[in-house]
């Protein structure tokens, strides 16, 4: 399994602050498309991710346990 | 003595400063990020700010040690807050120390645009007539591989 966390306006849209899904062997893009899907969550193609608190391409590949964030753009500072 | 920082409370500048004191600096400077009542003429009520924290503090380490290798002998320290902030209250307070004044100012800059760049925190504007959180405003900046190009990260 594996935890899926939404930030900013992706929490607003999931309507969640995290879930758990199986996401193991999908790439970064697949569960982008299966949580737009499945969450009603737009522009998480503008968004970074990152696995386990470091950033990862869309081409990743999730494994057992991995944590995932979806990062919108930053707005710090 | 952490000296990255994610604090729910308001910032104490002087504890930053604090920590960046070394006997081989000539200079450190102190960046203040407040907050601002007026953008493009919209007035803000107040603002809240949300971080990844983990990982937030992870890209702040990150920051100092970028600083570290491009600037001689600098030592950094920052702390950004989280939560709801009022108008002039503190966002951010960066200090860098290091032996010559130019060093310092420029590894001063260079820390707040890459806070900027790859620091998960986020704030939600709050305005008479509504709210919204605030990303690149213009998405001016998609990552359409899905995370900071290399140039973004190690320019």
């Amino acid at each position: 399994m594996n935890k899926i966390l939404f930030f900013a306006h992706l929490r607003d849209e999931a309507g969640h602050e995290s879930v758990e899904i199986e996401a193991v062997g999908k790439t970064v893009a697949q569960l982008k498309e299966m949580v737009a899907e499945k969450y009603g969550v737009q522009k998480l193609d503008t968004s970074m991710t990152a696995i386990n608190e470091e950033f990862s391409s869309n081409d990743e590949v999730i494994k057992e346990g991995d944590t995932i964030a979806f990062i919108p753009p930053v707005s710090g500072g | 003595m952490m000296n990255y920082e994610i604090a729910k409370d308001p910032i104490n500048v002087q504890s930053v400063i604090d920590k960046v004191v070394q006997r081989e600096a000539g200079a450190i400077t102190t960046f203040i990020g407040t907050v601002r009542e007026l953008t493009k003429g919209k007035k803000t009520l107040y603002l809240i700010y949300e971080a990844y924290e983990p990982m937030a503090v992870k890209k702040l380490e990150q920051i100092g040690t970028e600083i570290q290798e491009r600037w001689n002998g600098a030592e950094v320290a920052i702390t950004h807050r989280v939560g709801k902030l009022d108008i002039t209250d503190i966002a951010v307070v960066i200090a860098v120390s290091t032996p010559h004044r130019n060093d310092a100012y420029e590894a001063n800059r260079y820390a707040i645009e890459r806070i900027k760049e790859i620091v998960p925190i986020w704030k939600k504007e709050h305005w008479e007539d509504g709210q919204e959180w605030i990303g690149n405003q213009l998405e001016t900046v998609p990552y359409p591989t899905g995370k900071p190009e290399e140039k973004d990260l190690n320019e």
